[in-house]
């Protein structure tokens, strides 16, 4: 057996050419192969990419999808997102435990079926969702999910549960999956048609110069949210010394809450690798990278078959177009279940077969990305903007938008709603219309870019979403008035607690203060000091956090202070001169009950 | 009693560590017995409050129920209040429990751990021992504190220096010097 796995594991290396960047892919083939990465298996791939195992150990260690322990040949994943809370995820994990005879994060013991949770896998317009391997359920009830589980033992096959498939290219043959678009707005740049190769022809007739020179014109964003103008970061990459460029699509969307770009791949995957191919002609790349989150693994045939076909119509591959010279082509690395990952420097140490540790800045990607060349890493929706403007023209991507926010923006919006799902709006929308346009009733918080953005109350409904205002990356999940923001903010702490990498102090240890504190109100134990500690601690977090992470994770616990009046998680005074939050009776229960008999000073 | 300002004293779950960088302030004791009437505190033994005090300096965090009722009357006899040290400030070496129940780290002390002798295998119980907390609690979780000065322990200058800025009214400013442990 032992012999068996290494030979198996060095075929598998020897496939992505003994090639140390390429660590992610031969860990997820054998994790694939094997239900684990394990030991034996990490020597063997560290002799044959000439590494070492402990290196090889801090990636597998790293993503959630790979583990060291053999799993079940089925993983079921539930997602645990706030909005799954909301729509019966605790029902739906009991009645599936308990069918399993296992608890959460067990194997049955006869080693077939892995019962788990995992966060935001990017469908909380169709919660409670799960991944089965890579399979994807939607709309979960325990009944729903026993059944599952009965279906599972017979047959261990997670493909067979798809017994309806949704709509648009979900229904193709290479992707098959339940999944729901739920388009519930088509605007003119992303849901309007698109024609193959048509927008890239247009491209080649200018020089890269000109193509940048429009993508400025256009005063087109970063639609990930952090807003950097693209024009700008294409032209700091073409303009930075340096043999070969990267382009890099950022599809890892991570952030709870957001599922456009899911529907994006499914729906546009031409118009991305169209921008991505234009891009690639603007800098002077000839080789872009898809980061895809192995949440949406069950997209990943699907669009590998489109980069195929785009290779065979001639806008993929060498001498694009039949132009001399100009050569584009796109591989697809797959994720394994890290959020940070979306963090743009994580990416990059990601697809060069890294943990997807964040990198110093400076330098810039733009400047030094991808194995230290220049590298623009965009997101889906940009790139898919980037087509529709050589097609449209920047003057009328222009005319659309706020004044500084230009274009469209999809937003997956979902939560307390009776329409959850996709749309493409014009920025500059207020928050009010979005709750309109979902049909949310009694709205009371929303969270503007899901939690690591921010949180708002309904005094800021007359907010614009806009990169000025209410800045987002496309998450908006609404919550109606009975939901505690507190616990809102809890939920999002549990998750970021869980995502931090440890690396730096305040977000590995402030963050679980932070959540302690807020639990101790939400426990009506607090008091008014609570409230000013847990505002200075959330800002030491944020100032003193090395990368995006820790510096976003206290946001909903910024939200909620401001937002409303917490004062009903306070406890009166117990006794003069002890602080109200100290409850001495429940200090010294253990001890009474060990020795029987009372304190005397209680 | 005299004119003097007081200052009390005590070591809670601590080691006395504290205490001894108080000490350690050198020949400026004789300054500070100039300066100041010392109240109760393990210097001179005085187990009870004599008068109200300018300051309060307390050692260690609160691991037992008598820990909360000594730190209770600090706060009730003392303007300002100092956690002195780590184990104040964060609970230190004893709050290692805190992750383990009361019961198993009763059973590891007494019965469990090599080199015992406990032939009666009991677990200490009199009624003169005073009650465990569920866990070791710091300071400011039990009472208000107005100051914290870090350390294990806290340099004797730091604590020199923050008395002085207290008795002479002047603002508390942290030196760099002696508060940074790299």
């Amino acid at each position: 057996m032992k012999q068996g796995t290494a030979q198996v594991t060095a075929e598998i290396c020897k496939k992505f050419g003994n090639d140390r960047t390429r660590l992610m892919d031969i860990a997820i083939a054998v994790q694939d192969r094997f239900g684990c990465v394990s030991h034996e298996a990490m020597e063997e791939i560290a002799r044959q990419v000439r590494s070492h195992r402990v290196e090889v150990e801090s990636l597998v260690s790293f993503y959630a999808f790979l583990s060291v322990k053999p799993q079940g040949k089925v993983v079921i994943r539930l997602c645990s997102d706030i909005v799954d809370w909301m729509k019966g995820y605790k029902d739906v994990a009991e009645a599936m435990a308990r069918e399993l005879g296992i608890t959460m994060g067990e194997t049955t013991p006869d080693g077939a079926i892995t019962l788990t949770h995992t966060p935001c896998i990017g469908m909380s317009d169709q919660a409670p969702a799960a991944l089965v391997n890579s399979v994807v359920v939607t709309h979960l009830t325990p009944e729903r999910g026993r059944q599952l589980v009965r279906d599972l033992r017979r047959h261990l096959d997670p493909q067979q549960l798809v017994t309806m498939v949704g709509d648009g290219n979900n229904e193709h043959p290479l992707v098959r999956a339940m999944v729901r678009n739920n388009i519930r707005m088509r605007g003119p740049v992303h849901f309007a048609d698109f024609e193959p190769g048509s927008a890239l022809r247009k491209a080649v007739e200018m020089t890269p110069a000109d193509v940048i020179r429009t993508i400025k014109d256009s005063r087109l964003r970063g639609r990930g949210g952090a807003g950097f103008p693209a024009g700008l970061k294409w032209e700091m990459a073409a303009n930075a010394p340096g043999e070969k460029r990267y382009v890099l699509c950022n599809a890892d969307e991570g952030e709870p809450g957001t599922f456009k770009d899911r529907v994006l791949l499914t729906e546009c995957a031409d118009q991305l690798m169209e921008g991505m191919t234009i891009a690639g002609y603007a800098v002077g790349s000839d080789t872009g990278i898809i980061y895809l989150r192995g949440e949406y693994r069950y997209l990943l045939p699907y669009l590998q078959s489109v980069v195929e076909g785009r290779r065979r119509q001639g806008y993929l591959g060498r001498d694009i177009l039949g132009r001399k010279g100009l050569h584009f082509d796109i591989r697809i690395q797959l994720g394994a279940g890290a959020y940070i990952c979306g963090e743009e420097t994580a990416l990059i140490s990601s697809c060069e077969g890294l943990r997807g540790d964040p990198k110093n800045r400076p330098p810039f990607p733009p400047q030094e990305g991808y194995l230290g060349c220049p590298t623009i890493v965009n997101n889906v929706e940009t790139l898919c903007c980037v087509s529709r403007i050589l097609l449209e023209g920047s003057d009328w991507f222009a005319s659309m938008g706020s004044s500084r926010t230009t274009g469209t923006k999809v937003l997956s919006i979902s939560g307390d709603c009776r329409k959850p799902g996709v749309y493409e709006v014009p920025f500059g929308i207020t928050a009010r219309e979005l709750i309109e346009m979902t049909e949310a009733e009694n709205a009371g918080t929303m969270l503007i870019g899901g939690p690591c953005r921010q949180m708002i109350g309904p005094d800021r409904l007359e907010g614009r979403i806009c990169y000025d205002d209410l800045a987002t990356g496309g998450a908006i999940i609404i919550f109606n008035r009975a939901r505690n923001r507190l616990e809102i903010a809890e939920h999002y702490l549990d998750f970021f607690i869980e995502e931090s990498c440890g690396y730096c102090t305040p977000c590995r240890v402030g963050l679980t203060l932070l959540k302690n504190q807020v639990h101790k109100v939400i426990d009506g134990a607090g008091e008014p000091a609570d409230l000013v500690e847990m505002r200075d601690l959330s800002n030491f977090i944020i100032n003193t956090s090395r990368c995006g992470l820790g510096q976003a994770a206290p946001n909903p616990v910024l939200g909620a202070l401001e937002i409303g009046d917490l004062s009903s998680g306070f406890v009166a005074e117990r006794k003069p001169g002890l602080l109200p939050g100290f409850d001495l009776s429940k200090a010294v229960i253990d001890a009474e009950l060990r020795v029987g008999r009372q304190s005397k000073y209680v | 009693m005299g004119s003097k300002p007081r200052i009390a004293t005590v070591s809670l779950a601590g080691c006395f560590g504290c205490h001894m960088s108080v000490l350690d302030i050198d020949e400026r004791i004789l300054t500070l017995a100039e300066l100041v009437e010392f109240d109760r505190s393990p210097i001179n033994d005085y187990k009870e409050f004599q008068d109200r005090c300018a300051v309060g300096i307390v050692e260690g965090g609160c691991c037992n129920e008598e820990n909360v009722e000594v730190l209770e009357q600090f706060r009730k006899h003392c303007d300002v209040l100092i956690s002195l040290g780590d184990c104040a400030i964060n609970g230190g070496i004893p709050a290692m429990r805190n992750n383990i129940p009361l019961r198993e780290c009763l059973e590891e002390a007494y019965l469990k751990s090599p080199g015992v002798y406990n032939p009666l295998n009991v677990i200490p119980n009199d009624k003169e021992i005073p009650l465990l907390l569920n866990r070791v609690y710091p300071c400011h979780e039990v009472v208000k504190i107005d100051l914290f000065i870090p350390g294990c322990p806290p340099p004797a200058d730091a604590i020199w220096a923050h008395l002085v800025s207290l008795l002479s009214g002047k603002p508390v400013e942290p030196d760099y010097k002696n508060l940074k442990y790299d």
